[in-house]
């Protein structure tokens, strides 16, 4: 097992009260950032450790916050995006449910360096009963004085409060999040002006991950250079993954980035291999939003290289033979899955978490849904196959926000290593309906 | 689309008036926010107008809730047709909603959702015959790991095998929380 810095107490009794917390070496970050550090340098340390987000896109965290415009006299808010509805992900539950004052720890030296005094933990709605447990932790934490006015003696105001969110996908999206935090429809708002300019109520803001802040504590416990030693190249520290699908041990895993997928899967440490003695199919290895990769690209690149877990590794190949690491949801399939029903079903979900602001996603992803639904239950013919490409086309970059292309890039790539799948399904109506396809074999060149 | 077709018909008899006890909470919550923006503690409002008026929100409920934050019930309306939490019909006592999505197919959904509908003979959107149980599906709940999973209520119950469902299913015809 590697070095863990978020979850290194999660199984300690009582971690999510504030005494245990404080007791295990908890808001330290607090005191160095805000009685011997400026904004700028808790900046640079954020900069030095490489971090990027966690959220999916992998974008520097420290770039992004030194984009954040500045005008005098008016506020700058932090939000913390925890409204965590990828599918395949539950990371960012498994953090606030166990050590709700990570978090809290997070938000403020966060917002210290930003020069926010008021944040928000935007949740989603049907995480309610860790809003609870969060609000408790920020009750505990102006308790004893790291939040509220004038923290530590320090000059600092902070404010910090908890808003659900009501059942939507799309509100992870930055700036749905925002509309909806506003109490509004989550309909994503063009950019620009981006949110670092005109966010929340038309005022500067940063808007990260709950995994994203939460790093922020050992960064600034150890400093960025110690944090940016962990892991390989340009993915540094550790990342959460929450692995689920057809596995010995699914759960969410702290991993040092770098190890090889092989191991992730395999061993002993993480998951244990696949469920039931069968044999892996495929993995999504980043949320539903990114590329299936088949078995023989799952531990493997196509160059016959390791495959490790790491943003670099996973999309070795780029969408041809690679995937994504993105928000760490760690899909695993097993022989017996059916790739077209998988698909049928990703499909659906985009169409049912469109907000239907732009035609090509709210009726493309209508379309794949409805296509697929005929292909997966034997209805189907050649030409759908091709359809589903041309519909993918229409979507791909012509829409306000990237779920369009979240909804097309998996049909894409399910259909390039799964093409035999598809095709047996509209030779094989009948045989498709009583049994799988199994394990495709793998070519014998790839591209 | 998440907003969904209602019959808006549906009305409650009586208005809903808040208690002077969740009106005080309501004022916590608009003091959360800057100077002119408590619009922001709407979803939080609406979620709470649920469980105080009888587990979804009628028209009434709605525009007693635009009331509450001084704005056009039709600001209410949008957002309470978008979200796909709200119950914008009556539903049973309790409402199950089972993960459909793709991690949670992988580990028998399907099969849970077949179960429990031929348990409490009803179709996925009906309520039971007695008024206990409301069907629903959901998308990803973010219990992958622990799946197959249902939502009811604040509680996820997880892992679920049909033995599971018997015992969530009795406890809750008790009057009890399963665990
Ligand atoms: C459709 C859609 C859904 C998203 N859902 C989430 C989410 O649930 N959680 C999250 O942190 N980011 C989500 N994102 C990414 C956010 O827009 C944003 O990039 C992220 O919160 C930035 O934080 P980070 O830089 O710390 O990763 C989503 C993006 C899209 C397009
Ligand atoms: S791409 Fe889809 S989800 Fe995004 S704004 Fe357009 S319709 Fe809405
Ligand atoms: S797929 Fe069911 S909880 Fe995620």
């Amino acid at each position: 097992m590697g070095r863990r810095l978020l979850l290194e107490h999660d199984n300690v009794a009582g971690i999510e009260t504030f005494d245990v917390y404080r007791k295990n070496g908890g808001y330290r970050s607090v005191e160095k950032a805000l009685k011997s550090m400026s904004p700028e340098l808790v900046l640079e340390e954020v900069q030095k450790s490489g971090l990027r987000g966690r959220g999916g896109a992998g974008f520097p965290t420290g770039m992004k916050w030194s984009f954040l415009a500045k005008p005098e006299g008016v506020p700058r808010y932090l939000l913390c995006n925890a409204d965590e509805s990828e599918p395949g992900t539950f990371k960012d539950r498994y953090l606030m449910e166990k050590i709700p004052h990570l978090l809290i720890e997070g938000m403020i030296v966060s917002s210290f360096a930003l020069g926010a005094n008021q944040s928000y933990i935007y949740i989603r709605g049907e995480y309610m009963w860790i809003l609870d447990i969060l609000e408790k932790a920020i009750a505990e934490a102006y308790e004893k004085g790291f939040l509220g006015k004038n923290i530590l003696g320090s000059g600092f105001d902070h404010d910090l409060s908890v808003a659900p969110g009501g059942g939507a996908y799309i509100c992870g999206e930055e700036t749905a999040l925002i509309e909806s935090l506003e109490g509004k429809r989550g309909n994503p708002r063009m950019k620009p002006p981006f949110p670092a300019v005109k966010g929340l109520y038309g005022c500067p803001t940063v808007v990260n991950n709950v995994e994203s802040i939460a790093a922020v504590v050992p960064i600034i416990n150890d400093g960025g250079e110690e944090y940016a030693k962990i892991g390989l190249g340009k993915s540094t520290g550790t990342k959460l993954i929450s692995a689920c699908g057809n596995l010995v041990r699914p759960g969410v895993y702290e991993i040092e980035m770098g190890i090889t997928v092989e191991e992730f899967i395999y061993g002993d440490d993480y998951c244990r291999g696949i469920a039931n003695g069968k044999k892996l199919k495929a993995c999504v290895p980043g949320g539903s939003s990114v590329p299936i990769l088949p078995h023989y690209l799952v531990t493997k690149t196509a160059a016959g290289e390791d495959r490790l877990m790491t943003y670099e590794s996973l999309a070795d190949g780029g969408f041809a033979s690679g995937s994504m690491l993105g928000s760490g949801g760690f899909i695993v399939f097993d022989e017996d899955q059916c790739i077209v029903r998988n698909t049928w079903n990703f499909a659906r979900f985009y169409a049912h978490e469109s907000c239907g602001q732009c035609s090509p996603c709210r009726e493309g992803t209508g379309w794949m849904e409805k296509v697929l639904n005929r292909l997966e239950h034997g209805q189907g013919n050649m030409r759908d196959i091709d359809l589903l490409a041309e519909i993918n086309k229409k979507i791909e970059g012509n829409t306000i926000c990237p779920l369009g292309d979240a909804a097309a890039w998996p049909v894409a790539a399910a259909i390039r290593h799964f093409r035999d799948e598809f095709e047996w399904h509209v030779n094989e109506r009948e045989e498709s309906q009583k049994r799988n396809y199994g394990l495709i074999r793998e070519p014998q060149s790839i591209a | 689309m998440s907003s969904s077709h209602t019959d808006l018909s549906k009305r409650h008899s009586e208005k809903p008036v808040f208690s002077a006890e969740k009106m005080a909470e309501v004022q916590v919550l608009f003091a959360q926010y800057p100077e002119g923006k408590s619009k922001s503690a709407l979803i939080r409002v609406l979620h709470m107008a649920e469980e105080e008026f009888g587990g979804w929100l009628s028209i009434e409920t709605m525009d007693y809730v635009a009331e509450v934050f001084n704005i056009q019930p039709i600001e209410v309306y949008e957002v309470a047709t978008f979200y796909t939490m709200f119950n914008l019909e009556p539903t049973g006592k309790y409402v199950f909603e089972v993960c459909r999505t793709g991690p949670c197919m992988l580990l028998g959904s399907d099969s849970i959702i077949d179960y429990i509908g031929t348990k409490l003979d009803i179709k996925v959107g009906e309520t039971s015959a007695d008024g206990m149980f409301t069907l629903k599906t959901s998308e990803c709940l973010g219990a992958c790991g622990y799946a197959p999973m249902l939502q009811c209520g604040k509680k996820y119950h997880e892992h679920l095998t049909k033995e599971r469902v018997d015992e969530i299913i009795t406890a809750y015809r008790a009057g009890q929380t399963p665990n």
